[in-house]
């Protein structure tokens, strides 16, 4: 198990489009291994994507398990993830680890249905919302090049309560 | 120019809003050998308020004199002060706070006094006057850190809410991939 280092802005390895995973073989799952020791090295990180270590493969890691009263999946590896539905928009507030001290507010899909493989090639089809999918779509974003400076929204716009409002009347 | 002798400084700058007084100013210190900083440039009651750092290898008066003379012909006034500078040390805010308001003077005094008890660092604030001349509705937005918990700052909201005004506090869940 290694840590692999994280590219930062502006390496362009952060700005090409990943390719699919064609081969489901041992030496995937040590990479995948690898990449979510990195995510978990950094305070805080609740996902990573391959491109942001140089590697340009379509292989996602999310957790968002350790948040307090968020809904999750516990740990997800999405190999050739698809987005397959979205569903509704909120604001919330991203960093990334390739983008150091820096957040923005950005506008994700409430709700998403997708599809992905596992590290050993399964499909699996996933329903995720609120902070889950917002960090899942902020990852399949690296694999198309894109980061979260892409689609910054104003830090003054107080679009907040009106998630907050849906999420206590779940609560 | 050696970078031993650069130092920090904080520039106000105020007057009418006119077009083009960011790009003349940062024109200016640019040309000037001035590297910027972190800036927040607003237009409040018609003014343009400019609150920019610029590292810059003379001192004061150097950096006066550089930049008085847009300021000048621009009909701005300009203060500068020598500053101990820090980039790359952005704390993250934990809360959001809204408060509105009507015909309510003191609205911004009375919710940070008794938010600043309840262990909110302030890291931006945005206070506006909307409505009309007399229907006036006041707008606050804050960012802050809870220094102690949120939940002290949710009961401070509490206190606070409903008072002639509305208060609504929600976390920040900042989500970092
Ligand atoms: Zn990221």
């Amino acid at each position: 198990m290694a840590i692999l280092h994280i590219l930062t802005y502006p390496d362009e390895c952060l700005e090409r489009i990943s390719q699919a995973v064609e081969y489901f073989d041992d030496e995937l799952r040590n990479f995948i291994v690898d990449l979510e020791a990195t995510m978990r090295a950094g305070p805080g990180g609740v996902g990573i994507a391959a491109p942001q270590t140089g590697r340009l493969q379509r292989i996602v890691i999310v957790d968002v398990s350790g948040k307090p009263r968020v809904k999750n999946h516990g740990r997800l590896v999405l190999v050739n993830p698809e987005i397959l539905a979205w569903e509704g928009h909120v604001l919330g507030r991203e960093g990334c680890m390739s983008v150091p001290d820096y957040t923005g507010n950005v506008m994700r899909a409430e709700r998403i249905t997708l599809e992905a493989c596992d590290e050993r090639g399964a499909l699996l089809r996933y329903e995720l919302e609120g902070y889950e999918a917002r960090a899942v779509q902020h990852e399949i974003d690296h694999l198309d090049g894109l980061l979260f400076l892409d689609r910054l929204v104003s830090r003054h716009n107080d679009l907040f309560r009106r998630k907050n409002y849906q999420g206590k009347s779940e609560v | 120019m050696t970078a031993t002798t650069h130092h920090w400084f904080m520039l106000t700058v105020v007057g009418q809003d006119r077009p083009a007084i960011v790009a003349r100013i940062t024109s200016a210190l640019y040309e000037g050998g001035g590297n910027l900083g972190e800036a927040s440039m607003t237009r409040l009651g018609g003014n343009f308020t400019v609150m920019l750092m610029v590292y810059y290898a003379g001192n004061t008066d150097a950096l006066v004199k550089l930049i008085a003379p847009v300021c000048e012909s621009l009909g701005l006034k300009l203060h500068v002060d020598r500053i101990e500078g820090q980039l790359h040390r952005h704390p993250e805010a934990d809360v959001h706070i809204t408060v509105f308001g009507a015909d309510r003077a003191g609205i911004v005094a009375q919710v940070t006094t008794v938010l600043a008890e309840a262990g909110l660092d302030i890291l931006d604030l945005q206070s506006d006057v909307a409505g009309t001349e007399d229907k006036p509705i006041y707008i606050t937005q804050i960012e802050g850190r809870a220094l102690q918990g949120v939940a002290a700052l949710e009961t401070a909201v509490q206190i606070l809410d409903g008072k002639g005004m509305e208060v609504h506090l929600e976390p920040i869940d900042l989500m970092l991939g």
